[in-house]
């Protein structure tokens, strides 16, 4: 049995919110320059040069890259061996708390969804658990903004809409969001599971680097068809016309029922953020 | 090149202005999102005076992030702008000329630009440490218990910013990707 302190964890989240927020993954700043390279359209061309001023300029200044530095998704994979001295939960909102503070960060949160009154430190954090074997622990910080939470749907598919049926729907999803989630986009897709694993699996694919394809070449061959057939649509950055309406389309799945095909379509902005750290 | 407009500007002024055109802001805006609306437009209808003049007035659908170090403001960037559909009509019969934000617009939004002589500009979404630095002053004129989403007055230079729907309702989220599709189909 290992044991963690949980006053350790919540200087970890502490340090994730803010690095997320000032800094954007490798793989996602290689995926806009590259599509910036294979813009067509000039218009295009400059949103697509500001969007990577601006990601240069947060990260150089250690600033937020965008005003919503959003809901504080937090993941943790928690090994079965471990012992957590301490309230975990408590831990990682008190991180959440600090990160936010200390970090200039945007407080984003209300406490009810209806009487909304600002809970002035961005908690409580949503958090999501997973048990796995072993005594390791990795916690992944996400912060999500809303201008494309928004955008996302969900949907109780019949197994006859079949493969074509996830595709449009995946489409449909992005078509309707047009400028709004502030395109290029990064798409998250769950297939299968239930109501709410599906959305769950949706959120999940966001992490994903947007470099590393699903492992099943089935799954692979959606992801790459989506992407053309998204970046076919003409709705381009911002919305203003070009190519580039998508970066990337990530899909995770799940077994599911004989009766159903639930898909989610959880759409991101061209800042996707997440930073990980194993304890 | 884009054109240089000064705020607060007319109908008049705003009636020149083109969907598609590139705008370079500089002058006084004011931010309100979601709730700084809401409060706005119930004191309208009870008739009390607001906290700003509406008179002619931009305002900028932003919640920055707090200022670091020796920055006058955090980053900020728009925020989506359907979400202000509701109130927009009233602010514009009520003097609002100029709307900074992104994404779609109702048509009761666009009625009433059309009526009163008013545009909607997009500013770039996710484009918020970029867009701080054309702030040069900020201060707070109300509902500070609102936090982020308080409404300030910000002196701004050269703010870059696109005229998304003009005041005759042309619209560059179709234009622009019409004429995008039909460039492909002329390759």
């Amino acid at each position: 049995m290992r044991e963690i302190q949980a006053q350790a964890i919540t200087q970890v989240v502490r340090k994730l919110c803010m690095q997320a927020n000032y800094h954007l993954s490798p793989d996602l700043k290689d995926r806009i320059l590259a599509s910036r390279a294979q813009e067509p359209w000039k218009p295009a061309q400059e949103i697509l040069d500001r969007i990577i001023e601006n990601y240069q300029i947060a990260e150089k200044k250690e600033v937020a890259i965008c005003q919503d530095t959003g809901m504080a998704c937090v993941f943790v994979e928690l090994g079965q061996e471990v012992h957590i001295i301490g309230d975990l939960r408590q831990a990682i909102d008190e991180g959440v708390r600090q990160g936010y503070a200390d970090g200039c960060l945007r407080k984003s949160v209300v406490a009810d969804p209806l009487r909304r009154v600002n809970t002035q430190d961005n908690t409580p954090a949503m958090v999501y658990y997973d048990m796995v074997p072993g005594d390791s622990f990795k916690i992944t910080v996400a912060p999500k903004g809303f201008g494309s939470e928004n955008m996302s749907q969900l949907k109780m598919l019949k197994p006859s809409d079949g493969v074509e049926g996830v595709k449009e729907f995946v489409l449909k999803a992005v078509e309707e969001a047009g400028p709004n989630p502030c395109p290029p986009i990064v798409v998250g897709v769950g297939i299968g599971g239930t109501f709410d694993k599906v959305a769950y699996l949706a959120k999940k694919a966001l992490l994903r680097p947007v470099d590393q394809p699903n492992p099943d070449p089935f799954y692979q061959e959606m992801e790459s068809e989506l992407l053309e057939k998204i970046n076919r649509l003409g709705i381009g950055p911002q919305g203003f016309g070009g190519k580039t309406t998508a970066l990337a389309v990530n899909i995770e799945t799940l077994p599911t029922h004989i009766a159903g095909l639930p898909v989610a379509v959880n759409i991101n902005c061209h800042v996707t953020r997440h930073q990980t750290e194993v304890l | 090149m884009a054109k240089r407009l000064q705020v607060p500007f007319t109908p008049e002024e705003a009636r020149k202005l083109k969907s598609g055109e590139s705008v370079l802001l500089s002058g006084i805006i004011y931010t309100a999102r979601d709730a700084a609306h809401k409060r706005l437009v119930e004191l309208l209808s009870q008739g009390k005076p607001l906290p700003l003049d509406l008179q002619n007035a931009t305002i900028y659908y932003v919640g920055p992030t707090p200022p670091k170090g020796d920055q006058v403001i955090g980053s900020a960037g728009p925020t989506t702008s359907y979400r202000m559909d509701a109130y927009s009509p009233i602010l514009i019969a009520n003097g609002e000329t100029g709307m900074i934000g992104k994404g779609k617009r109702g048509p009761e939004v666009i009625a009433a630009m059309q009526q009163y002589g008013a545009v909607y500009f997009g500013a770039i979404g996710g484009a918020g440490a970029l867009l701080s630095n054309c702030i040069t002053k900020a201060e707070l004129v109300a509902y500070e218990d609102l936090g982020a989403e308080a409404i300030r007055r910000l002196e701004v230079k050269d703010l870059p910013v696109t005229v998304i729907i003009d005041a005759e309702g042309n619209n560059l989220y179709e234009t622009g990707r019409k004429k995008y599709l039909t460039s492909l189909a002329t390759l």
